[in-house]
């Protein structure tokens, strides 16, 4: 069904005579950012939902256009600036894969470690936005107590709190501090009993339950149809995950570690873990799925970084300096897509020989994950719109690039 | 209480107020207020700064560190001049009148209900017969205030808000209702006085101590969060749905206004509850008994007694709004067909299943139907403010049939039946002379009887618009 | 399946629309015409061996130089091409499709170049035609809604073409001039 288009100025006269035209956003808080969904009401149920983004377009694509690869690193990790290493991560190597170079053992270990921690930190701010969505402040601000450990952590590495600009095409911008890895092991530690408590004010919370199980409910058809990645598409059962189902390019990356996809195949989620048991009311693919995916992910994040650690350890030698500022590209065209928090962000590069790409291309998780909104709010009260958004965890800045 | 003011009063010498009856009766009206007021604003203004501690210490923070101390004590204070500071805006599309007149609406509603509130024996602005009823009567007017801010703010996330509101109102009111009825039945009066006196004694003389009260008191609590709008009932003012609900136009005072509702409407009702289920101002151990803080030794002692009663009670509160806020900083929020459907599809029918089942146990516990209802002739006794003796005719007897319908009489009569509760003390009238209130009467400050009759005395016949009571209208 | 036997199921079908193969590149791709896309894309969504259920991203990519000293030595003429990665979840095996347009149709200078909406076979491709439409300018017929997506719907112009000169003023708001060459 198509999206109705819907003019401000105009769109009063073709309500019906109950509806109501209602703008939420683009300051709104629970539209995670600039975004305004348009909303089309009759009384409290929503008959038609249109967003409207484009209110934080910086020109990310056009500025990629004019720097080198490595000059474009910041802007790349202001895209999804809540988890800025995946993004790093993203375009260094779709650059790396144009131009044919392969990281070594220690760098990849090194970058599954910042990557997964990442990928705690935006699942934590998912988490803790979706209980202040459905009115929970509690777990938002335990979520951001713990965040900002790994925070620290980053900053500890590279300065940065938010945008590291830390991975960079051909390596990262400088080794682990000493005793960084023994902070790490104790964040880890002290992070495993939170999960509990978050499961316990959320996951499964009644209210929480009654507020998202069986609401926006996804089928895995539509997903795909939609071109929703990550922990959206996990949440509707389907098992597919980058970090498995890549391309060699990148999975390569993760060669060697143990984990699970976390989706709900054959009605069980994946029980290498002990984790709280799916509530009756849940259907697949709705919002209480796509919570409980992400929540358990950062559980096998949690995994992953144990290896990597140990892994990394293991190798001795010196990390190999990134790529020039201004390194001539291969000529040719790239694209890879790589598993960040919020689904798979892809990359791609148009390179004539020169420094500069002649084109740089962002496919982003958030920008297709957020189209299927309107699909799951039609017919939903408004009270279900900031679950429904909520869940699909989105982020402006990668959308509107 | 207002036997106090009068004994402060007389102490400096001012008894011949009470000549001008109409002057004393302002003099003490407005005293009265203002002492209610202080508590209420007092109370606020603490309940601001814990819900700030108490959220920040769930939430693993610190909260207010600043101002005032370690402890942030003066918060309040400073968020007050910050408020009284902020701009008072009224949007273009806002109907300017109802638009400003909606917080003192609100305000009113959450603070009327305090005038009948007995904070101990006596201790009471106005003394009602059924104060129970007066209260949620009033008290459900705040929702006015809060359609009337939703409707006149021009926005459409404030009227989402006031028709959530209204759509919430007829939820919880019902339920709440019930859940007062329970109590009222098991002490067979509206008085909350009599009701919270009828609980004096140990904590097994609590209403609470009745299985069918116990669960009612668990309705009445999350009927009385939802009353105030307080997550995870707060709809009407959801900040991530509706922005801030029928306050998003509101700035500075105005805001403030609603915010002092809320809170005071919070006190309100943890203190009804208090009230009614968990024995009002007696503690769990009759302390004040046991430290011979009662009427028979002395006014001091009565004082003091009335006094560790109050704190008691407002103990109670104060337990009772940290239960909400608890709640709040706990739960997320419902949707409003989930409010609605715990509201009316739960509460209600477990509410009732209650009030039958008290109702059933008064009957068996206390004797049945059978039970004669007996007239009971007290011994004369003299009324010491009078000199006069005073007939009481004390009825005795819970199982009356008469129970049932006596609420509703009572709430078509209480303008009449001020004072006397459903026991009715029968006064010769005619043998009483116009009454005079008279230091004479100190002594006989703490038997609800008198405190009429120190009403009796204020709002003589020939204010007849004030005098709410039987007397007075003789 | 390998890249070789999509692409000749794709001439077997199609014939004469399939126009190139790159299967050597970094992402081997394959050149169609833009007339027949939508049955290819049917067709590729379809097609039991194929499975191509997920279209990742849409792309425009515009071929020009202002430089008229660089322009004469560049490879190529002036064009625009449209990129579509596709993969299949089912299959696990990935393509691009690529769709090369003139710059303007009929190259008529503000005639936006055309091509059939892919929307109704994938609906990620919506929203992506209607991003590349706005930053790049083409117009897909008969898509559903075909605006503006991230640039306000008055805005004249689609920037990521290599000519396009931002404005000096948007609704009051005046842009720099230091670098406004």
């Amino acid at each position: 069904m198509p999206v109705e288009r819907v003019d401000p100025d105009l769109v009063e006269f073709d309500l019906r005579s109950d509806e109501m035209l209602i703008n939420m956003g683009p300051q709104h808080p629970s539209t995670h950012g600039v975004l305004r969904l348009v909303l089309r009401t009759d009384g409290e149920v929503v008959s038609d939902l249109t967003p409207n983004i484009g209110y934080l377009h910086r020109c990310a694509e056009k500025i990629g256009e004019n720097l080198s690869p490595r000059q474009f690193v910041p802007y790349a990790d202001r895209l999804d600036y809540l988890a800025g290493m995946n993004m790093d991560l993203g375009w260094s190597m779709a650059v790396e894969k144009l131009l044919g170079f392969v990281p070594s053992e220690r760098l990849r270990h090194l970058r599954v470690l910042v990557c997964e921690l990442d990928r705690i930190a935006s699942h934590l701010v998912a988490a803790g936005c979706y209980g202040l969505d459905l009115g929970s402040f509690t777990p938002f601000v335990w979520c951001f107590r713990e965040r900002e450990r790994i925070l620290l952590l980053f900053e500890e590495l590279c300065g940065a709190r938010l945008t590291y600009s830390y991975i960079t095409p051909g390596g990262v911008t400088s080794d682990l501090p000493k005793g960084w890895l023994k902070n790490c092991e104790k964040f880890l530690a002290e992070f495993e009993p939170v999960i509990d408590e978050l499961h316990a004010t959320l996951t499964s919370n009644s209210i929480f339950i009654h507020r998202t199980a069986n609401i926006g409910v996804l089928s895995p058809e539509m997903a795909v149809d939609y071109g929703c990645t990550g922990p959206v598409l996990r949440g509707s059962g389907v098992d597919w995950d980058l970090r498995r189902d890549g391309e060699p390019v990148y999975t390569r990356m993760y060669e060697g570690y143990k984990f699970e996809v976390i989706a709900q195949v054959k009605g069980k989620y994946p029980e290498d873990l002990p984790y709280p048991a799916v509530p009756r009311e849940a259907v697949l693919g709705d919002c209480w799925h796509r919570f409980y995916v992400r929540m358990l992910e950062v559980v096998q994040s949690m995994k992953l970084i144990r290896q990597a650690m140990e892994k990394y350890s293991q190798t001795k030698e010196v990390l190999a300096e990134p790529i020039k500022l201004r390194q001539k590209l291969t000529v040719g065209t790239a694209y890879l897509e790589t598993e960040a928090p919020k689904g798979q962000t892809g990359f791609m590069l148009i390179s004539d020989g020169s420094p500069v790409p002649w084109r740089v291309r962002i496919r982003s998780s958030s920008f297709c994950n957020l189209s299927v909104s309107a699909e799951l709010c039609r017919g939903c009260l408004i009270a279900d719109v900031p679950a429904v958004i909520g869940s699909l965890d989105i982020v402006l800045g990668e959308i509107d690039r | 209480m207002a036997q106090a003011l009068i004994n402060i009063l007389d102490h400096w010498g001012l008894h011949g107020l009470a000549q001008q009856g109409w002057l004393w009766y302002l003099v003490v009206g407005l005293v009265q207020v203002a002492l209610i007021l202080a508590l209420v604003m007092t109370c606020v203004a603490v309940y601001t700064w814990m819900e700030r501690k108490i959220s920040g210490r769930i939430q693993d923070r610190l909260g207010p560190t600043r101002v005032g101390g370690r402890f942030g004590w003066l918060q309040p204070a400073a968020d007050g001049l910050k408020l009284l500071c902020k701009e008072d805006l009224v949007p273009a599309a806002a109907d300017g009148l109802l638009f400003r007149a909606a917080p003192y609406l609100t305000f009113c509603a959450a603070f009327i209900p305090y005038l009948a509130l007995p904070f101990a024996p006596g201790w009471v602005v106005q003394p009602m017969d059924t104060a129970a009823f007066f209260i949620l009567a009033i008290g459900g007017l705040e929702v006015f205030g809060v359609i009337l801010a939703g409707y006149a703010s021009g926005s459409k996330w404030s009227l989402y808000g006031a028709m959530r509101e209204a759509a919430q109102v007829v939820s919880f009111e019902i339920p709440l209702g019930m859940c007062v009825v329970v109590p009222v039945l098991m002490a067979g009066t509206m008085n909350l006085t009599e009701i919270a006196q009828q609980q004096a004694g140990w904590l097994t003389s609590w209403n609470l101590v009745n299985p069918f009260a116990l669960v009612t008191f668990f309705i009445y609590m999350v009927c009385a969060t939802a009353g105030t709008n307080r997550a995870p009932f707060d709809l009407p003012e959801a900040e991530s749905e509706l922005v801030a609900g029928f306050m998003t136009e509101y700035s500075g005072f105005r805001w403030s206004m609603f915010f002092m509702a809320e809170y005071s409407a919070m006190f309100l009702l943890a203190l009804l509850g208090a009230l009614l289920f968990c024995g009002g101002w007696n503690g769990p151990i009759p302390v004040a008994t046991m430290l011979w803080l009662t009427p028979e030794y002395g006014d001091i002692a009565a004082f003091a007694g009335n006094f560790l009663g109050m704190c008691s009670l407002i103990t109670k509160g104060v337990l009772g709004v940290i239960f909400m806020m608890w709640l709040r900083w706990t739960l997320p929020r419902l949707r409003i067909d989930q409010v609605m459907t715990t509201c009316l599809k739960y509460c209600v029918p477990l509410a009732s299943i209650m009030l039958v089942g008290t109702m059933v146990s008064i009957f068996v516990l206390r004797g049945g139907l059978s039970h004669p209802i007996k007239p009971v002739e007290m011994p004369a006794k003299q009324n010491q403010r009078t000199g006069r003796d005073c007939k009481l005719k004390i009825r005795e007897g819970h199982a009356s049939p008469l129970l049932l319908r006596r609420p509703m009489v009572c709430g078509k009569i209480f303008w009449q039946s001020r004072g006397t509760g459903f026991q009715p003390v029968e006064f010769d009238t005619g043998k009483m002379p116009v009454p005079r209130w008279r230091p004479s009467a100190r002594k006989s400050s703490h038997t609800r009887p008198q405190s009429s009759n120190f009403q009796f005395s204020i709002f003589n016949s020939q204010f007849s618009i004030f005098s709410l009571s039987r007397e007075g209208a003789c | 399946m390998q890249f070789q036997d999509i692409h000749q199921q794709l001439s077997r079908r199609f014939g004469p629309a399939i126009l190139r193969a790159e299967p050597v590149a970094i992402d081997p791709w394959i050149e169609v015409a833009g007339g027949l896309l939508a049955e290819i894309g049917l067709f590729l969504r379809n097609e039991p061996a194929l499975r191509f259920n997920m279209l990742h991203c849409i792309s425009g990519v515009d071929y020009f130089e202002p430089d008229a000293k660089k322009a004469a030595a560049v490879p190529w003429q002036p064009h625009l091409e449209v990129l579509y990665h596709l993969s299949s979840l089912v299959c696990k095996h990935r393509l691009v499709l690529l769709v090369t347009l003139p710059r303007w149709q009929d190259d008529v200078p503000g005639r936006l170049p055309e091509l059939p909406t892919l929307s109704s076979v994938w609906k990620t491709a919506n929203w992506h035609e209607r991003e590349v439409f706005d930053l790049i300018g083409v117009n897909f017929v008969d898509h559903p809604d075909l605006t503006r997506i991230l640039l306000p719907e008055d805005w004249i112009g689609h920037p990521l073409r290599k000519d396009y000169r931002p404005p000096h003023e948007y609704h009051g708001i005046a842009r720099r001039v230091e670098n406004a060459g």
